[in-house]
């Protein structure tokens, strides 16, 4: 007898029980498996190596954008980054797997272009060889990024052993201020709960300011969880989510379409569900944040002060606060406002689709580049790029001092060659800040586009809300 | 493939930093190509071990007698939090490492652990502090046992510790979930 409501997690997870292996662990079966160019051509290479056919190519999607530049032209992809797309081609093809090449509609980041095309759907069961595809989870998808032996095991089996996780509700209440974004939103709790504050949970993303954000917020939202230890986020999906995925190339349509939806309804936790952890954040009291050291939980506000190890007292976090500062090359108790900065990077599956370029535009409009600094706004996807360009913001870009690159990862992990030269510092609206990120000895302060947009424009770390017009 | 776990009586290397990352452990250029098994075992702790001249960083625990014979890791929290490379646990691998004994790790490093037959053990940071506090007291030399079987670590002055695992040969039964959370 049930004596509680049912989790989303529960729900979808329930959905997907092929076998169970044990109390706690259960055999599921995967709807929609994405392959990317690092490791998309390695794992059907493994597979052919072993003489197993794909099991599900018609559940399997393929597209570079790690280790591809975003030059125009993709001019500079080494020639290892080459022949893992040459690779991905050749063995797509061969499985008979639908892939979304360079130039097309449907290339991109994978975690954008997955919601993009209808292929991330509320209830689906989602993996991918990528730690950001908790992502998807921002439409109420159960999505989580898996290693190499467990993609070749999807590959040649759609189906995985995974544990089941404790559960998390994280309530965002409140309105945002002026200036605050989704971005802020998950930094701050980042920083709250710390980097391994999730792990062991899928986490479930609620309150009201969750309700009144739109989609992409969301996505960016659930984009960090694995940065606060949870290889799973998801937010319960409403008549907004409906509205987002309807029509898009591979979602459910006419009759389909209306089970869908009637199942998809029943998907939010309900009501008397209980979590395993609680956290409530008052969204009211969020300012504009900015990382300052070597992990996303090492954040501030864009007003605070850098922290002093002395005045910590566990021994590993003062050890890992000490090794930040001299990473960093940054001093205890300074403010982080006005930090100088070489490098502005504005794209990654957090922070490269519509309403994130819109954000950093309307703080670039009519402003420059402060001289010295080099900024890039890298496009999440080629529709986003479509888009963006139908729109003129690659022009407003290019006319304030912006490079305008095509889409892909590019300097979020600098898999493609593109990164920083040793002791440079960026602003970068991606997702990590770990030692090496963006090339050896590389200096990362995470913020949000618009954070981002207006330390290009000022040279240095800035306040957005002084610039907001 | 690598020789199944049952025990080990090793030397251990204390790496007590909290929130050790995958790109720590090895930075993506090392895993751009379809062929890079075999050869990650110099890159492991990259950015830790080598100096920016490429020379080896005296200053670096694995760098130093005896632990550059570890094949036990005694790490701070959240060691192999970030990226789902598995890369990283080859790298660990091909340097020796066979156990990683921490409070916590990446979900999605802990799991990659499993598929390479690393055994990542995670018990109280009590538990932890003290065994690295034990290792340097005999300057590395006191070995960290470890019995996959019995589940137990011993630690260089004898002390036993119990840890849980999910033994892999679990039967499985085929049906629908009855739970509600």
């Amino acid at each position: 007898m049930e004596t509680h409501g049912r989790t989303m997690l529960a729900k979808i997870w329930d959905q997907h029980v092929i076998a169970h292996v044990s109390d706690d662990t259960d055999l599921l079966h995967i709807d929609r498996h994405l392959l990317h160019d690092l490791g998309g051509s390695r794992g059907l290479l493994d597979l052919k190596s072993r003489n197993l056919p794909v099991h599900n190519p018609e559940l399997t999607f393929a597209t570079p954008d790690h280790a591809i530049s975003s030059a125009h032209g993709r001019a500079g992809t080494s020639k290892t980054g080459l022949e893992l797309l040459e690779g991905l081609r050749a063995e797509t093809s061969a499985s008979g797997i639908a892939m979304f090449d360079i130039d097309q509609p449907g290339q991109g980041i994978v975690h954008v272009i997955g919601p993009e095309l209808g292929l991330s759907l509320p209830g689906c069961l989602i993996v991918c060889g990528d730690s950001h595809t908790c992502t998807h989870g921002g439409l109420g998808a159960l999505a989580f990024g898996i290693g190499a032996s467990e993609l070749a095991h999807v590959l040649a089996t759609q189906a995985l052993i995974q544990r089941r996780p404790k559960t998390m509700r994280v309530k965002f209440e409140g309105r945002m201020p002026a200036g605050v974004t989704p971005k802020d939103l998950i930094l701050s709790l980042i920083g709250h709960v710390g980097a391994a504050g999730g792990t062991g949970y899928a986490v479930e993303y609620a309150g009201s300011a969750i309700r009144d954000m739109g989609i992409e917020g969301r996505l960016t939202i659930c984009n960090l969880s694995i940065e606060l230890g949870a290889k799973m986020g998801m937010i319960a999906p409403d008549e907004k989510t409906y509205e987002f995925v309807r029509g898009r190339r591979y979602a459910p349509k006419g009759e389909m379409w209306e089970r869908a939806l009637a199942a998809w309804r029943k998907l939010p936790s309900d009501a008397d569900a209980e979590f395993d952890r609680e956290v409530t954040i008052d969204v009211a009291k969020i300012i504009p944040q900015v990382t300052w050291g070597i992990s996303p939980e090492h954040v501030i506000g864009v007003d605070g002060r850098i922290p002093d190890p002395s005045e910590i007292s566990d021994p590993a976090r003062r050890s890992a606060v000490e090794t930040a500062l001299d990473y960093m090359g940054l001093k205890a108790g300074a403010l982080i406002m006005g930090t100088p900065v070489d490098w502005v990077f504005i794209g990654s599956c957090t922070n490269s689709r519509m309403s994130d370029l819109r954000a950093a535009a309307a703080i670039a409009r009519g402003r420059k580049v402060a001289p010295g600094v080099r900024a890039w706004v890298v496009p999440g996807s080629e529709t986003v790029k479509r888009e963006a360009v139908a729109e003129g913001l690659d022009k407003l870009f290019v006319d304030a001092g912006f490079e305008w690159r095509e889409p892909g990862c590019s300097m979020c992990l600098a898999a493609n060659g593109e990164m920083l030269a040793p002791g440079q510092r960026s602003v970068s609206t991606s997702n990590r800040n770990f030692i090496g990120r963006q090339g050896p000895r590389a200096r990362i302060h995470l913020a949000s586009p618009a954070m981002a947009a207006a330390a290009a424009i000022s040279g240095a770390i800035a306040d957005v809300r002084t610039m907001e017009r | 493939m690598p020789k199944p776990f049952t025990k080990l009586s090793a030397i251990a290397a204390p790496i007590m930093r909290a929130n050790i990352d995958t790109d720590v452990i090895i930075r993506i250029e090392r895993l751009v190509g379809n062929s890079i098994r075999g050869t990650l075992g110099k890159w492991a702790f990259g950015s830790l071990r080598y100096l920016p001249d490429g020379s080896e960083n005296p200053a670096f625990i694995l760098n130093r007698e005896p632990y550059r014979q570890a094949e036990v890791l005694i790490t701070g929290p959240n060691f192999g939090c970030g990226s789902s490379r598995e890369g990283a646990v080859w790298s660990l691998q091909e340097m020796g490492i066979r156990a990683i004994i921490g409070s916590g790790f990446g979900d999605i490093f802990f799991a990659n652990c499993f598929q390479n037959g690393i055994l990542p053990i995670v018990v109280d940071k009590e538990i932890v502090d003290g065994l690295a506090a034990e290792v340097e007291h005999t300057q590395g030399a006191g070995r960290i046992g470890i019995d996959l079987d019995e589940q137990t670590i011993t630690s260089p002055s004898g002390k036993q510790h119990r840890f849980e695992i999910v033994r892999a040969d679990a039967p499985v039964s085929l049906g629908v979930s009855t739970k509600s959370r």
